[in-house]
């Protein structure tokens, strides 16, 4: 196969981790839909652990997505 | 390939203005929207609260409610002890949050595209989280990087996980910031180049390229939220570290 084409390939694999990445953040919301849910009092406090929960989770498709990022645009 | 990166170039928009170490010091377009962000947070702040009004107006409203909620966010996550860290904070927020503004118009940088800018910002504040923890606890501070309630032939694994998932936090910060600016910069670029290509093709796909455009469009409100977002979750991981130095676990 050309190098380019196994660069595509490449960037494309890369990305496969970023299933974990969505099967997490979906776990994330909707525990925090049904938290607000049982209790939409403390909707307040939810939100900060929510968006922590968010952030760090997110990074591993981040990850996924900056070596891809570097596979199709940086590596020679 | 290379012309969906087009936009994160940084290009000198003067001659050199003294040499430093070898290297040219230049003014960059980077450094143009660095002031144009300090200038207008500068101008919304000074200008939007001069009535200082009980009643407050429009603008004053913009400014109390950012004030407002970074503020009850940093003392209810680092404690009443995070006070003196509040305008630290509040700096941070704002600055992000217009560089990311700045970065959704047309022909213009978003400068936190850039890591380099993150990642100063990052260890500016894990400088400050260092010195107040040292200063705060002295050598105690170290007592950070052993979990309380561990066995205690657990401690020196424990040590060096805690050691290297401190030194990482504000490589993962700054790359958390830079990644999602360029992942939705590198959207739009995709989608708008869908629409071109479908038009050139002809008349027949040109006609759909009306469905790439209204992605295009909700991607680029969407962006509005994530340059909000980001600046509010960098904010938010910053003042949880900085617990981590007035606290300690």
């Amino acid at each position: 196969m050309e190098n380019s084409a196994l660069k595509l390939l490449g960037a494309g694999v890369a990305m496969i981790g970023s299933l974990g990445a969505g099967l997490g953040l979906g776990l994330i919301f909707s525990a925090w839909i049904s938290a607000i849910a049982r209790n939409p009092a403390a909707e307040g406090k939810f939100r900060q652990v929510g968006f922590i929960g968010f952030a760090v989770t997110e990074l591993v498709l981040l990850m996924c997505f900056v070596v891809a990022v570097l596979i199709m645009f940086v590596a020679k | 390939m290379a012309s969906l990166l087009e936009e994160f170039e940084i290009h000198s928009l003067s001659k050199p203005l003294f040499t430093l170490g070898g290297h040219d010091i230049t003014f960059t377009n980077s450094a143009l929207f660095m002031f144009l962000a300090i200038a207008s947070a500068t101008a919304l702040m000074v200008f939007a609260m001069r009535p200082r009004a009980i009643v407050p107006g429009r603008w004053q409203m913009v400014a109390e409610s950012f004030y407002n909620m970074i503020h009850d966010m940093l003392l209810g996550t680092a404690g009443e002890d995070a006070k003196p860290f509040f305008p630290f904070i509040f700096s941070i927020f704002i600055f992000i949050f217009f560089c990311n503004l700045f970065g959704m118009l047309p022909h213009s940088l978003a400068v936190t595209s850039h890591i380099l800018i993150n990642l100063t910002i990052a260890l500016v504040l894990f400088l400050v989280i260092l010195v107040t923890g040292f200063a705060r606890h002295g050598l105690h501070f170290l007592h950070l990087f052993v979990p309380p309630g561990a066995p205690l032939f657990m401690a020196p694994f424990l040590a060096v996980l805690e050691v290297f998932s401190f030194l990482v936090r504000p490589f993962s910060l700054s790359i958390r910031l830079f990644a999602n600016m360029l992942a939705g910069h590198i959207l739009l670029g995709v989608f708008a180049g869908m629409s071109v290509s479908l038009v050139a093709a002809g008349w027949l796909t040109g006609s759909f390229s009306i469905l790439p455009l209204a992605v295009n469009i909700a991607i680029t409100g969407f962006e509005f939220f994530v340059a909000f977002l980001q600046a509010y979750i960098y904010t938010v991981l910053a003042s949880v570290y900085l617990r981590d130095a007035l606290e300690m676990h």
